[in-house]
């Protein structure tokens, strides 16, 4: 007679503790976040219910077109706004970081020293590498004193600290290591015959970049593209410190909610959030197939 | 066409040593300006060399108390270290065949990667308030005088925190798992078991030496990115803030270099770190063969 200790034990078992905290922390917060966006409260406390009111109060007004724009729209625009540049920046910039380490240095040992290079940033403090822009782009900063000393004008500029500017100079700072990392991986698999070969055939340097390597990098593209979009759409903390806390972000709605307790209020702010993260994730996936990458 | 030496190579290795600079120089600006006088301010020039602001950081001057905040991210990133590289290091040896909810396991891990952090973290804050409720509740109805007493909240460093800084930790571990199970030779482990070595003991002897080098990229991630996690803890923490809490919290009081002397004993914790890991990774690599 087999003896239930004499079964073995599957090696999935091992997976148990990790499964847990993602159960405990990451799946049941979700859940609750969206159960309690339908609540209601009051100044002390959070009362069962299920409502409405949390989301119509995101969107109050906000239909209304002979007033002007609405907090919200307002917000997720300027939010927009920096998702764009951020991407735009990281993207070329990250590209083309990959593309010297990829196709330009021979040695496994330069490839992986300068790929460290690029990465140990990663490793210390987003704060501290924020507010080191502060000497540099203040109005008795470096830059300013630079562009007064040659001349090219005769006030310091202000734009250049706490201003949209400073917000994605920090983003593209910290996260084009985000774009680097997935593009570097996709170019290192291409295979160099394929390169070999279109030259061959006579494609200059551009087209080869163009028709050979772009594609082929895609994926790598897509998934670098939806770490940098997904860390500007969530962020308040960049935005609230390189923005000297004037500029709103959905992150800082949510923040300041939660500070005034209004729970459910900001729950219904990151239900909202998320699902537009998501929608953003799902129609960049539908460009290529993640798992092929994986 | 990649040949050497043309004129694209100067250019991509002048734009590369561009990026380097623009990653490194302001770092290097602000430990330079924590040098200041006593006199100087929060930009150039430079008014004497001195380590007065490293002193009035020591003091404690005007700052809150940064050296228990400090104390605490040490502590908090040394157990998340532990517990990043024990459950990856598990999850990645499970992973090696599927099992049942392998792939939601492995959905849910991408996923916490790209959730925003702000609604993570409220979600884990709404989950210890409604713990709290609920244990309230529980010493109210059945009169549990220590509940009553004593109980005020679950939410703290070492429950919420912790579990809120793990959903970043982990994903980043149970990824480089599977880049090093992907490259890993089974014929070892193979000719292990074949000679009679139990699942333990073919673990410990052939597996773990194979992956220890990665281990260390492991744990070298489970520090850092709690020691300077920010995002995902700001709602979760409890009564003691860690020290990146602290730190955003002084760059809207603090107007001397005195936050600079601040960034350039984190930013020297993490290098040393770093440092440390990449020693003991080379080391690994070298005694391995």
């Amino acid at each position: 007679m087999m003896k239930f200790w004499k079964i073995k034990p599957s090696v999935g078992l091992l997976s148990i503790p990790y499964s847990f905290v993602f159960i405990f922390f990451f799946f049941i917060p979700l859940v609750l976040t969206l159960i309690i966006s339908f609540w209601d409260y009051n100044e002390y406390s959070i009362i069962p219910d299920f409502i409405l009111e949390n989301y119509i109060y995101i969107f109050k007004d906000c239909f209304n077109f002979e007033k002007n724009m609405c907090v919200t729209f307002k917000t997720y625009i300027s939010t927009f706004i920096f998702c764009f540049a951020t991407w735009f920046f990281t993207l070329i910039i990250g590209f083309f970081v990959a593309y010297f380490l990829a196709f330009y240095v021979n040695s496994i040992t330069w490839q992986i020293v300068l790929f460290l290079l690029c990465t140990i940033p990663f490793w210390t403090s987003n704060v501290i590498r924020m507010i080191s822009w502060i000497p540099l782009l203040g109005r008795n900063g470096l830059v300013n004193d630079f562009l007064l000393y040659i001349g090219l004008t005769d006030t310091p500029q202000e734009w250049l600290l706490y201003s949209g500017f400073s917000i994605v100079l920090a983003f593209v700072h910290l996260y084009t290591l985000f774009m680097i990392v997935p593009i570097f991986n996709s170019m290192m698999r291409i295979d160099k015959s394929i390169i070999e070969a279109a030259y061959d055939n006579g494609a200059n340097g551009l087209q080869i970049l163009w028709n050979v390597i772009i594609p082929l990098c895609k994926p790598g593209i897509v998934i670098g593209s939806i770490f940098v979009i997904t860390v500007v759409m969530g962020d308040f903390i960049t935005i609230g410190i390189m923005g000297g806390q004037q500029v709103p972000s959905i992150g800082k709605i949510i923040y300041v909610e939660m500070s005034y307790l209004q729970l459910p209020a900001a729950a219904a702010n990151a239900v909202i959030l998320l699902a537009l993260t998501l929608l953003i994730i799902w129609i960049m996936t539908k460009m290529i197939d993640i798992r092929k990458e994986l | 066409m990649l040949n050497k030496k043309n004129k694209t190579y100067y250019i991509c290795v002048f734009f590369f040593c561009l990026f380097v600079l623009f990653l490194y120089g302001p770092t290097f600006t602000i430990i330079l300006l924590s040098f200041q006088g006593p006199d100087g301010g929060l930009t150039f020039p430079l008014n004497g060399v001195s380590i007065y602001w490293f002193e009035e950081l020591w003091r404690g001057g005007s700052v809150v108390d940064i050296g228990s905040a400090f104390k605490r991210s040490i502590i908090l990133g040394l157990i998340v270290m532990v517990l990043t590289v024990l459950l990856s290091v598990s999850a990645g040896l499970a992973f090696r065949k599927k099992f049942w909810g392998s792939d939601m396991l492995f959905f849910a891990t991408v996923a916490s990667l790209i959730v925003p952090s702000i609604v993570l973290s409220l979600g884990v804050a709404l989950q210890f308030r409604l713990l709290d409720d609920f244990t309230k509740w529980l010493g109210s109805t059945f009169d549990i005088n220590y509940i009553n007493e004593f109980f005020q909240t679950s939410l703290g460093m070492f429950t919420s925190g912790l579990g809120a800084q793990l959903t970043w930790t982990l994903p980043f571990g149970l990824l480089i798992m599977f880049a090093v199970f992907n490259r890993f030779d089974k014929s070892y482990e193979e000719a292990a078991r074949d000679l009679g070595a139990s699942p333990w003991k073919t673990f410990k002897e052939i597996v773990f030496p194979l992956i220890a080098p990665s281990i260390i990229g492991i744990a070298l991630f489970g520090f850092t990115l709690s020691y300077d996690e920010l995002a995902r803890s700001s709602q979760v923490m409890g009564a003691g803030n860690t020290l990146p809490l602290e730190l955003k919290g002084l760059t809207t009081t603090v107007t001397t270099p005195v936050i600079y002397a601040l960034g350039t004993v984190t930013t020297f914790v993490s290098f040393s770190v770093i440092g440390i890991s990449i020693v003991c990774y080379i080391w690994l690599k070298r005694n391995k063969g």
